[in-house]
């Protein structure tokens, strides 16, 4: 057999679910035996056959993986269970798997994966949903690239109604239906609380964060996930705050950004000025603003040099 | 035997895998250590905690980089994200020579994240081997393959592991790190003497040595980097040592991380070795 066709039947099967008992299947991808799949290209041992063999690479891929998403979604776990939750990754990793050579990505298609498969978050859709935006945000935010920051003094030199601003690549804007921040900071909060290797601290646990998640209300929240100093942070903003900022991110003007913030907002006239050098003075001291790409700066796109 | 021209001609001694637990104790207390191995696919980002930590490291520690997802040996063609942002950190490094596996690992654009056995084939080593040039031309840098530990075997195999190996790295021109756990580990699953795939590696390009713990099953042994180095291990790193001579050596411990200064300790066991081991000169 050669190289590509063998190494096509051998992924096959390592990355073929496993049973619920974390065992490999019986029946090989594309129907008939396992064993006698397995036993077309691996050698048995004394000690071990050519399944068992086989089957060793088939946990260890999917035990690799589900710790990998776990350790990613650990607020869409509190909200799903840790059984559905893993059910879900094993359906979500079968239909999407990674297409990286960082376990780092392996999430990065979850939401649109979910949006497409709703019946794994049915009851709590709209909560599942901002769950994964927000983990995904964390994770972006944790290694996103950061640009040289324009400080306050950079802003006061500038003409202002036609420059563009960008905001650094690491700064995630989210619209929100529930505070999902704080229940993710409640669930990992209990992750770093010490390990007794106890059932009762465990399941106390548990109980702890499924009521936790009972009593989320749907409110309406608009956060920038964020770091500084190297660590994440969820920030809270108003919503002419996220309007302004996804307007200046998507390329609009200051001055337009602002109209565009203002558009339906119960802010009165007399302090719409002070709310924004306010909102401006904060994101420059948290360096959230950049210098636009050379070639969209001065409020047109500049021809590039050759 | 000092350097050579696949560890850059370096004499680095004993190193360390440089893990997210032991951050705050390198940066605050600056133990002496020669060396830092990195894991290359947790700096290939574009900013944050990760990279600032790695400058910090890279002020006062000689850095090597090692990565676990270049997949020499899949069928496929290399990804050429992975080559570019692999080379902006060679660049920021300044990694004297660069190792990753002999095995495979992706098939047609997917990713299993594991370190899958090579069939020892003919035609996997010129392939291999074919790969490996490609990515020391494109990063410019002295390249070193590691072998893994394995628990299958295929029929398709036409040789031994060690020859397979000395295959490739023949055809590649290219160093070693010869992972002394591994060949216990697999010689162990496989039923071969350990000490006679040693025997058999070009000591002449062994670029740098890994030592690690292992977990004995039932009916094999598993890889897991989560113990100190076992007594067989230590036997097996003793022979590699009088075949290439003083090489750098590293220890992996990935799992159940303890102290670093614990981590620190059993990786100074080498220098035991390393000091009263005369070579032989290998042929």
């Amino acid at each position: 057999m050669k190289l590509a066709p063998l190494q096509r039947a051998v992924a096959r099967a390592v990355m073929q679910p496993l049973t619920r008992s974390e065992r490999m299947r019986r029946t090989a991808p594309g129907g008939g035996r396992m064993s006698a799949y397995a036993a077309r290209f691996i050698k048995p041992n004394d000690r071990l056959t050519s399944f068992e063999r086989l089957e060793i690479y088939n946990r260890q891929y999917w035990f690799r993986l589900l710790s990998s998403m776990i350790e990613d979604f650990p607020g869409l776990q509190a909200i799903l269970g840790s059984q559905r939750f893993e059910s879900m990754c094993k359906a979500y990793l079968t239909e999407c798997p990674s297409r990286s050579f960082t376990i780092r990505n392996l999430g990065a298609h979850l939401e649109t994966w979910l949006r497409q498969n709703p019946s794994w978050i049915s009851d709590r859709r709209v909560l599942a949903l901002d769950m994964v935006r927000l983990e995904w945000a964390d994770i972006e935010a944790f290694d996103g690239q950061a640009k040289s920051a324009l400080r306050s003094e950079d802003l006061r030199e500038i003409d202002v109604p036609n420059l563009q601003l960008s905001i650094q690549p690491y700064v995630r804007l989210l619209e929100l239906h529930y505070p999902v921040d704080d229940l993710l900071l409640d669930v990992k909060h209990g992750d770093d609380t010490p390990d007794f290797a106890s059932n009762a601290v465990h399941e106390r646990r548990k109980r702890i964060r499924v009521r936790a998640v009972a009593k989320l209300k749907p409110t309406q929240i608009f956060l920038a996930v964020h770091r500084l100093d190297f660590s994440v942070y969820f920030r809270r903003i108003e919503p002419e705050e996220f309007a302004l900022l996804s307007a200046l991110r998507s390329g609009k003007t200051i001055e337009h950004a602002i109209a565009l913030a203002f558009r339906e907002s119960s802010v009165p006239d007399a302090e719409r000025g002070a709310f924004v050098r306010h909102s401006f003075q904060t994101w420059a001291t948290l360096g959230w603003f950049c210098q636009p790409d050379e070639n969209v700066r001065g409020g047109k796109r500049r021809e590039k040099r050759a | 035997m000092p350097g050579n021209r696949f560890n850059g001609f370096t004499d680095y001694g004993i190193g360390i895998g440089l893990r997210s637990p032991h951050y705050e104790h390198i940066l605050s207390r600056k133990p002496v250590v020669d060396w830092f191995e990195i894991i290359s696919e947790n700096f290939m980002i574009d900013g944050g905690r990760p990279l600032q930590i790695l400058d910090q490291i890279l002020e006062q520690y000689k850095v090597v980089q090692h990565g676990v997802s270049m997949y020499f040996g899949s069928a496929e063609k290399s990804n050429r994200e992975h080559l570019r942002r692999l080379k902006e950190l060679v660049k920021r490094t300044n990694t004297p020579w660069l190792s990753d596996h002999l095995c495979w690992g992706s098939v047609d654009g997917r990713y299993t994240h594991d370190l899958l056995p090579m069939p020892y084939t003919f035609e996997a080593a010129r392939l291999t081997a074919q790969k490996v040039r490609e990515v020391r031309d494109f990063l410019e840098v002295p390249i070193a393959v590691e072998n893994v530990s394995s628990y299958a075997e295929y029929h398709v195999s036409e040789m031994t592991e060690w020859e397979f190996l000395n295959e490739v790295v023949e055809q590649a021109d290219c160093g070693i790190l010869l992972d002394v756990n591994n060949i216990y580990v697999s010689s162990q699953n496989h039923n071969f003497n350990p000490l006679t795939y040693v025997n058999s590696v070009p000591a002449e390009r062994v670029a740098q040595i890994h030592i690690a713990g292992h977990s004995k099953f039932k009916k094999y042994i598993l890889d897991t980097h989560d113990h100190p180095v076992l007594d067989p291990v230590w036997r097996l790193y003793e022979r590699a040592i009088q075949r290439a001579g003083h090489t750098a050596t590293l220890l992996e411990w990935d799992d159940s991380i303890p102290s670093f200064e614990e981590v620190h300790r059993e990786a100074m066991k080498a220098n035991r070795f390393l000091a009263d081991t005369t070579l032989e000169v290998a042929v």
